[in-house]
């Protein structure tokens, strides 16, 4: 009805390679900007931007970045929490050491750490493919939780082994309330999200998928597959970095090498697979499914005014949890985003979708 | 269409933000109940929540504080501190008195989070060493001991065995701890124990959740340490204890926290952990009156929080304790703020650093023999660093020995420079004394 493009004509090249092709697409997605950085910060209550919202767009982009490298390049990771953990602790090192640095510089920084080391893990992907490389990333993992448990520098020799950070402010305006870090990620996110949009537009992000589908083929007609798989873990692990950074600056506050532990890595594996390999969009549902069911289903029984115990409320968040992670995957085995743009191509066809 | 459903799921959005507060009503005094029944923690984690929410309901049942009635509600964690945050921020939302966070890495995220809204955080036994100093950390209160006292206590029980604390000079003593902040607060003590006495201090990590511990005990084995202190929670400490036997290590030179010294750390382990000590931070059984009281006005009416048996034992009494300690700094937050009132937050800060529970009031509440008298102050939020030793014998903890202090000649100055550094860190200014009058 409303979602047509008739009488849409591109007249230019320009135009037909806009992100968003269709008037409607772009008006949806302005709407979301407007209603996410101006309605959401005004209606929604103080839990929800701290618990819910800001956990869920530091994970999206988290599952942003490492869907770069998964979904668009097809090289198996393992070591995102490691990625994020090396961010997190580089951008505590940069912000601690060094008086004055600003927040925004300190985050970016402790995102390039994890450039090099996410481009020093990924050497090994040069030779070894698919779940071997998994393993080797898995590596990774368990050396960033040995470094930043065992190196006291890192941890600025805190006895405890825990970090914390406060007084954070951008430009002058602190950022403490809820309103101001849901704000904070959310430019982030946006910021990010625009980048990897275009660069998987790009010729890089071409190279990465080409190399993805077969790279034999690939390295035939010209792509080096050193660059494009170490540029591929080189933007991954640059967003997953920052993701990492802003876990722990400004959701968590203070952490410890546990709150980027394997199950991190997993979690965001299991976003990027269920939200749709090789999709932005992808990300947010794949976090928003990850973040959001879990704690739904866990108030479900207080909502509905049902008072069973908290041990058998966790237990059947796990149980409902993996039962629809499994439906999901026999539905639609290529993830949540593929739904969205089956649903879009049916909606572009109404009323007679086939 | 598209727009449709944004709109749709913001309706949707807003009707849960709308339903979600008003559970807590205006004539209760709400406390949010932060447990993990699930997970590795769990054996150890039940227990305490259980005796946390039955003491809640004994005190219902008794009338409330000064008839006001309290609320609670729980909020699993699985001792995972990103869930903790979750969770503090779920439930803070509807009037909390206090947190009890039972995890230290949650206390360390909840530190910062605490100040600005206003919540008190009763960290009994665990959380920040340093949180003792009060003038520093406004809202933490690690009443009736850290780890560091904890730590003390163990080396002057051992130092009393050798014969002396200059008897310590040459001695190996390792500590097997989680490898997490709460294994880690230890050391800076021990060193500085070890400084003092020449003693030699052996740290070995294992991995959290500890279920692995092979390799820790390999060098426990190569070592050959004359103690080992045991730092653990949850799995890892029967796991250890298990380890121990496997490796021939003496039981009866390990000595554990307090939370590595309660029944589901050794029931597994059995007779075979015969002699292993453990701090105790209270005792257990079911002689006190408030635990009869509790079975037999809550137990005996069908609404135990868990199962009869658990009624008494070790960590269910802590959980006991600490929920008493957060009713009673209600009620004198009452005698200040108005008997019969619903306390804040702010209120209950109050009350908790000026507790002054002596014999007799313990005695009245039926906790003579449980604990010592806790007194805090504005500079000291710990209230009392004092606790025992005790032994498994196989089949129940017993053998307590006497009481110990732990020596505030080398706490003092420890807690005031690691205060001062936190300070420092995250450029705050002290209390100064009209904050503490007030």
């Amino acid at each position: 009805m409303l979602y047509r493009e008739n009488g849409q004509f591109k007249s230019t090249y320009r135009a037909d390679q806009q992100i968003f092709p269709i008037l409607q697409d772009r008006i949806g997605i302005l709407a979301l900007l407007v209603v996410a950085f101006v309605l959401v910060p005004m209606v929604v209550s103080d839990y929800w931007l701290r618990a819910i919202l800001t956990p869920f767009l530091i994970l999206s982009l988290a599952a942003l970045g490492l869907n770069i490298l998964v979904g668009y390049c097809g090289q198996i990771s393992l070591g995102t929490g490691a990625f994020m953990a090396v961010g997190a602790y580089a951008a505590y090192n940069f912000h601690v050491r060094i008086p004055g640095m600003p927040l925004i510089a300190s985050l970016l920084l402790g995102g390039l750490c994890a450039t090099g080391v996410g481009v020093l893990f990924g050497i090994p992907s040069l030779r070894i493919k698919g779940l071997y490389l998994a393993v080797a990333t898995l590596a990774a993992q368990f050396f960033a939780d040995w470094a930043f448990l065992r190196i006291n520098w890192f941890t600025n020799n805190s006895a405890s082994g825990s970090v914390s950070v406060a007084g954070l402010n951008v430009l002058g305006i602190p950022i403490e309330t809820a309103i101001e870090k849901y704000v904070l990620c959310l430019a982030f996110v946006v910021v990010f999200a625009l980048l990897a949009k275009n660069l998987v537009r790009s010729a890089i992000g071409r190279e990465w998928m080409a190399m993805r589908d077969m790279d034999v083929a690939a390295a035939v007609i010209g792509i080096r597959p050193v660059y494009a798989k170490l540029t591929a873990f080189a933007v991954s692990s640059f967003i997953v970095g920052v993701a990492g950074a802003l876990w722990g600056f400004i959701h968590l506050g203070a952490w410890e090498p546990a709150a980027f532990n394997i199950d991190r890595s997993f979690q965001l594996l299991f976003m990027v697979i269920i939200g749709g390999l090789g999709s932005i969009m992808g990300c947010f549902f794949g976090a928003a499914f990850i973040v959001l069911l879990p704690l739904a289903i866990n108030q479900l029984p207080a909502w509905l005014g049902l008072s069973i115990s908290t041990a058998l409320a966790s237990h059947m968040e796990y149980m409902i949890f993996g039962a629809l992670i499994v439906f999901f995957l026999i539905v639609e085995p290529h993830g949540l985003a593929r739904l969205w743009s089956t649903g879009k191509e049916k909606l572009r066809l109404w009323p007679f979708p086939h | 269409m598209k727009l449709k459903s944004i709109a749709l799921a913001l309706a949707a959005v807003s009707a849960l933000v709308g339903a979600a507060p008003a559970m807590a009503q205006a004539k209760e005094q709400f406390f949010p109940l932060l447990v993990y029944r699930t997970g590795p923690y769990a054996p150890n984690g039940t227990p305490w929540a259980n005796g946390k929410q039955d003491y809640i309901k004994l005190v219902n049942a008794q009338g409330g504080i000064n008839g006001v009635k309290i609320a609670y509600e729980e909020c699993e964690t699985g001792y995972a501190t990103d869930k903790g945050v979750e969770c503090y921020e779920r439930l803070k939302g509807k009037g909390a008195t206090l947190i009890d966070p039972q995890a230290t890495g949650i206390t360390f995220a909840l530190t910062d989070k605490a100040p600005a809204d206003k919540i008190p955080l009763l960290t009994l036994g665990y959380g920040l060493a340093a949180s003792q100093d009060g003038s520093a950390f406004k809202w933490n209160f690690p009443l009736m001991g850290s780890y560091w006292t904890a730590a003390d206590i163990l080396i002057q029980h051992i130092a009393k065995k050798e014969g002396g604390i200059d008897k310590l000079k040459g001695k190996k003593i390792a500590l097997v701890y989680h490898d997490s902040p709460f294994g880690k607060e230890p050391i800076p003590l021990l060193q500085e124990r070890a400084r003092l006495s020449g003693f030699e201090l052996s740290l070995i990590p294992v991995t959290a959740p500890g279920v692995e511990q092979k390799s820790a005990w390999l060098q426990v084995r190569q070592q050959r340490p004359d103690y080992v202190l045991l730092w653990g929670w949850g799995v890892m400490n029967s796991t250890a204890l298990k380890e121990a036997v496997a490796t021939g290590y003496p039981r009866e030179k390990m000595y554990g926290v307090w939370w590595a010294g309660a029944e589901p750390d050794v029931k597994d382990v059995g007779a075979n952990a015969k002699g292993y000590n453990a701090l105790a931070l209270n005792t257990s059984g079911t002689q006190p009156k408030v635990i009869q009281d509790i079975l037999k006005q809550v137990h005996e009416k069908g609404q135990g929080t868990g199962p009869k048996e658990e009624v008494g034992s070790v960590l269910y009494t802590r959980g006991v304790i600490i929920q008493m300690l957060g009713v009673e700094a209600v009620k004198r937050a009452q005698e200040r703020f108005g008997k019969g009132k619903v306390m804040t937050g702010e209120q209950v800060r109050w009350g908790l650093e000026n507790l002054a529970l002596d014999q007799k009031k313990l005695d009245a509440l039926g906790f003579s023999g449980v604990l010592r008298p806790i007194s805090t102050s504005c500079q000291d939020h710990m209230g009392s660093s004092w606790a025992r030793v005790y032994t498994w014998d196989g089949s129940q903890w017993g053998g307590m020995s006497d009481w110990y202090q732990a020596d505030e000649q080398i706490i003092k100055p420890m807690v005031k420079a690691s205060a001062d550094k936190y300070v420092a860190d995250k450029k705050l200014t002290r209390r100064d004394a009209t904050d503490c009058g007030a």
